[in-house]
């Protein structure tokens, strides 16, 4: 049994470790995603209603939760990238929570207004 | 009432409440071994070791010097966290009574709570965390203006007493075997802020090698976790924006 | 090239790239929030975008953007989460970065075009 190795995330209960999770998680889902997304849009090759096929399938409730989190992800992944861009840019006094927070709380709010928006 | 040295009559034991201890035994294998350890006011985790292995273990291998605060020498991971056992009282980490103790993280265990310390000094050496200047004992002795930026930035990390607790605590260590760490860095940070150092650029170099400042993901660990509140992740900034500066001059 | 001058090139690319999809995404995430409201219809998506070169070009810099930052976003978490490494690795990510152009561009002549 390893002394150390299941114990470490004791350690990582910090705002910058969620913050990181968070980027590289959403960061991975988007990667994953785009192929996907490029596909669809490519299906305007075939005409317009080949596309529409598409977008209707979209309409269905889970699809829009699913397009929801995606967005959040993106979100999420745009607000705690700036906040990196800051940090890794700049000679800051500190570490700055206050950007990890307001990352979080951008990403939460553009998220909201997207559901508003489809839902 | 005091039996032995420092051990209290079996009556006196059963007043006070006891800790639940697990320590580590072993090397990379091994297994948690658990006493009773009496709880005393103002007791430290090194208290706790101490009284292990003077009355409950004498086979207990453990490093502590200065038990002050000073050295760095005592640094173990106390229910999962990485910190110096001598400046850690047990109510700190402790609410329920039980206490965890393994080695270090990311390090090499020689046996029980002692780790092997030279992976984490080879690779100081191989940030270039050594100063070279270019003058000698005949030169006037230099001036150091303490107001500048850069020496503020080097006043800010120079305390580092290599204590191995960011390192432990670095999850990039432990996903990459070649990261060269927070102390490394930090020390590689303050030598290139360094207005005396002659070995600027061959130092940028080091740490923009594989497994330099740029596999940092600023998960800050280190700074949270740093005894002299030192902000690693602050320096591993500065060392980016450095080499990025002299990659695009060139200069790398 | 030293494997310095490399790995900080690397990094600046993905800085730059994360600049540049910040800027990119910010305004895509606005134009969807509005679009989406009451439904979107391919009619109404293509009505803006046919022959639109401006909106080609932008996301035309949207591809090129993404092309880069993604196959190293994943190079990084495969070298610390996976025991995948080395040259192999570092081919399957090339392939990524242009797999991701070509469907991007693929993408934006579909809808412009």
């Amino acid at each position: 049994m390893s002394p150390i190795g299941s114990h470490g995330y004791r350690a990582r209960h910090h705002p910058a470790y969620w913050a990181f999770l968070v980027h590289r998680i959403s960061g991975l889902a988007l990667t994953l995603f785009l192929p996907l997304h490029f596909l669809v849009l490519g299906q305007a090759l075939r005409g317009e209603v080949a596309l529409d096929g598409l977008l209707r399938w979209s309409q269905n409730p889970l699809l829009k939760v699913a397009e929801t989190l995606l967005v959040t992800a993106a979100a999420a992944h745009l607000a705690g990238g700036l906040r990196l861009l800051l940090l890794e840019g700049f000679a800051w006094r500190g570490p700055r929570k206050d950007l990890a927070a307001l990352a979080a709380g951008v990403s939460l709010a553009v998220a909201l207004l997207f559901a508003l928006a489809v839902l | 009432m005091v039996a032995t040295a420092g051990r209290l009559t079996p009556e006196a034991e059963a007043t006070l409440s006891m800790l639940d201890v697990s320590v580590w035994h072993g090397t990379e294998s091994g297994e948690f071994r658990h006493y009773q350890v009496p709880r005393r006011d103002s007791q430290t985790v090194l208290d706790v070791v101490t009284y292990i292995q003077r009355h409950l273990d004498h086979t207990l291998s453990y490093r502590f010097a200065c038990r002050v605060g000073m050295c760095g020498s005592c640094a173990m991971t106390v229910n999962g966290v990485a910190r110096w056992t001598c400046r850690t009282h047990v109510d700190q980490v402790t609410g329920d009574g039980r206490l965890e103790i393994a080695p270090l993280a990311h390090l090499p265990v020689v046996r029980d709570l002692v780790t092997d310390m030279r992976p984490f000094f080879d690779k100081w050496a191989r940030a270039k965390g050594r100063f070279e200047g270019s003058s000698n004992r005949h030169d006037p002795v230099a001036r150091v203006q303490p107001d500048t930026p850069q020496r503020r930035a080097v006043d800010a990390a120079i305390e580092c007493i290599g204590c191995g607790v960011c390192y432990a605590s670095c999850d990039v260590v432990g996903w990459q075997p070649d990261y060269l760490g927070p102390a490394a860095l930090n020390r590689a940070w303050t030598l290139v802020n360094d207005v005396r150092d002659v070995s600027r650029l061959e130092r940028l170099r080091a740490v923009a090698a594989e497994g330099g400042c740029l596999s940092c993901h600023t998960h800050t660990s280190c700074s949270e976790r740093c005894p002299k509140s030192i902000a690693p992740t602050a320096g591993i900034s500065g060392l980016k924006r450095a080499c990025a500066q002299a990659a695009l001059r060139g200069e790398l | 090239m030293t494997s310095a001058r490399r790995n900080t090139l690397f990094w600046l690319a993905q800085r730059a790239s994360a600049a540049v999809l910040a800027l990119c995404l910010l305004v895509h995430l606005a134009v969807i929030i509005y679009a989406v409201r009451g439904g979107l219809t391919a009619a109404e998506i293509l009505g803006r975008t046919r022959g639109n070169v401006p909106l080609a070009a932008f996301y035309g810099l949207f591809v090129v953007a993404v092309s880069i930052h993604a196959p190293l976003g994943l190079r990084a978490i495969l070298s610390e989460w996976t025991l995948w490494r080395g040259r192999s690795q570092t081919w399957a990510m090339a392939v990524l970065a242009v797999l991701l152009f070509g469907l991007g561009m693929r993408a934006v002549w579909a809808v412009v075009r």
